[in-house]
């Protein structure tokens, strides 16, 4: 897809999370609107995957690591062709295959249920081991949230990960320096990630702008070197795409009521 | 002088038999496989085995990435730590999913001696009981340990076998049946309901309570989930005691499976023996079974 082509897809994908959130009532907008073009460059450009064929076991894997951004993984996944675009409103609906948080067992295209924070890139590296046995050239990627880096488990995993020379594992940490409690800086200072996962061996390559697709993708087309896993440190805007969300702390999990959706929504259509 | 072997040395053996047979699988430690006996499978598939370091949290997750990709994983650490630490991990990156992973953890209970109370798994059944769609196996030897290991390869899913450290004596040989309980020896008078070490005390009680007047069945539990809640009630219908004996709190555990299943019954006393809601310490096992109510004397004493 051309760039422009891809740019009016990431809308589209927006306007879907804006949809989902708002049918349900609940959600988070503001982590999944900052990691659309992270998405759309795996989902539409990177990744080897078939809609028809969502076990096929060459297949590359996705892990949503940060995994209360559902509404954007759903909604590439229905863009991408996974299920209808139609079923979208019935994020965190009773009996809905669109759950609060990924499951595996209910969403087609969905490789690991996940809501646990740390638990995702830890359950990747597993995959990464896997694949790497088996000779299997699948890629395995894992995003992450910044807030995320707190847990851990997110250690232990990039130790292993280095350890085992797992360079199919490519982790992309959707930084937007935002959490609950306030920035990650006020709650918990996470401090130089870059430097960070440089220590723990990863090859490192930083986007300084996560939200221009162009510069997702060259990340995403560097070339990779061997025996080291990867890690591309996004920078993000939180609640990218709709003006009163952005940069805002409290849009990490409140939905748009009537209103506010009818406003985002028309800002997105220009 | 009867043959003892360790559950933990029977598993470690034995893994390396189904590793033979089965390329998928694969085995997971956490710095521990020098006492778990994983190393014997290291030594013979290293490509196989995955030592995740000090880190649970991370094995489980790994091992749950690993049956992901088809591969059908053995997790081992001391049970405290992978049902205490990774608790979570297991709930959430397992049991969730529904993921085909073999937790195998040793070191359970207070016969881990030496060590103390930071190490003696008192919950580990309760926390695991807990979590739906675990299948909870306790082997009371080393014959039943591989009966364990065959049994949880049948199930696609999540399955912990809890293991020992101590050496323990090798019984007769029986049938193994998931979720069946074994009525190793039948009577009219006491029920007494094990699992894992209380096993062999019991069926030494029992001999004793024979020469006592008393007719005692001992029936071993090593299904504690999905638990054989029929048998456990044909035994409250028929004897006048129920005696419950196990190596692990008696909050959560086998006894509390027990009263579940016998609760709007009457006729009978039930009593439940184990560590009685306190944390281990450190004694020789032996000392630790007197002192935590649990060996031989105390469960003769119990259905007097």
């Amino acid at each position: 897809m051309g760039i422009t082509e891809l740019q009016k897809l990431c809308t589209r994908v927006r306007k879907d999370i804006l949809t989902e959130t708002h049918a349900a009532g609940s959600g988070h907008p503001g982590g999944s609107l900052s990691a659309v073009e992270i998405m759309v460059a795996l989902y539409f450009e990177k990744m080897k995957i078939d809609p028809k064929n969502p076990k096929d076991e060459n297949r590359d894997r996705f892990v949503l690591s940060k995994g209360h951004a559902a509404p954007v993984l759903y909604a590439v996944l229905a863009e991408r062709g996974f299920f209808d675009v139609a079923e979208l409103p019935r994020l965190r609906k009773l009996h809905s295959f669109l759950q609060g948080h990924p499951d595996e067992k209910k969403c087609p295209g969905v490789d690991v249920s996940t809501g646990s924070l740390g638990q995702g890139v830890s359950i990747a590296t597993g995959m990464a081991m896997g694949l790497k046995l088996q000779n299997n050239p699948a890629e395995v990627y894992a995003l992450c949230g910044d807030g995320e880096m707190q847990e851990g488990l997110v250690w232990e995993a990039a130790q292993a990960a280095a350890h085992y020379k797992l360079d199919n594992l490519t982790v992309i940490i959707d930084y937007n320096g935002l959490q609950i409690d306030g920035s990650n800086k006020e709650v918990m200072d996470v401090r130089d990630l870059g430097e960070k996962y440089r220590a723990f061996g990863f090859d490192v390559t930083e986007v300084q702008d996560g939200n221009d697709i162009e510069q997702v993708l060259k990340a995403l087309d560097t070339p990779k070197k061997e025996n080291m896993p990867r890690m591309i440190l996004c920078h993000t805007l939180k609640g990218k795409g709709v003006s009163y969300m952005e940069g805002q702390v409290g849009w990490h999990g409140k939905a748009p009521n009537d209103e506010e959706y009818a406003k985002a929504m028309a800002e997105l259509e220009v | 002088m009867s043959e003892t072997k360790a559950t933990r040395a029977a598993y470690g053996e034995y893994l390396v038999e189904l590793g033979a047979k089965n390329d998928k699988i694969v085995v997971l430690d956490a710095d521990l496989a020098s006492a778990t006996q994983t190393g014997k499978f290291r030594a013979a598939y290293p490509d196989r085995f995955f030592n995740m370091g000090i880190a649970e949290g991370s094995m489980i997750d790994a091992a749950a990435g690993l049956s992901a990709v088809g591969l059908i994983p053995f997790a081992s650490t001391f049970a405290i730590f992978g049902t205490g630490r990774a608790y979570e991990e297991i709930r959430n990156g397992i049991a969730y999913p529904g993921f085909n992973v073999k937790l195998a953890f040793t070191h359970s209970g207070i016969s881990v001696g030496e060590d103390g109370g930071s190490h003696q798994a008192i919950e580990d059944i309760a926390l695991m009981r807990v979590i739906p769609g675990m299948t909870i196996i306790v082997p009371c030897d080393a014959n039943e340990t591989r009966k364990a290991m065959d049994a949880a390869l049948e199930i696609n899913g999540p399955v912990y076998i809890r293991l020992s450290r101590l050496a323990t004596t090798v019984l007769e040989e029986r049938e193994f049946k998931l979720g069946k309980a074994n009525v190793l020896r039948d009577g009219d008078d006491v029920a007494l309901i094990c699992c894992g070490l209380t096993v062999e005390k019991c069926l030494e009680a029992a001999e004793d309570l024979k020469e006592k007047g008393i007719s005692a069945a001992v029936i071993n539990m090593h299904t504690i989930k999905p638990f054989d809640e029929e048998t456990v009630r044909k035994y409250a219908g028929k004897c006048k005691k129920i005696i419950t004996v196990e190596e692990h709190s008696v909050i959560g555990g086998l006894g509390d499976a027990v009263a579940s299943a016998i609760c709007g019954m009457s006729g009978f006393t039930f009593k439940k023996l184990g560590v009685q809601d306190m944390f281990g310490q450190s004694g020789k096992p032996a000392e630790l079974f007197k002192e935590y109510g649990i060996d031989t004397e105390s469960i003769v004493k119990a259905a007097l």
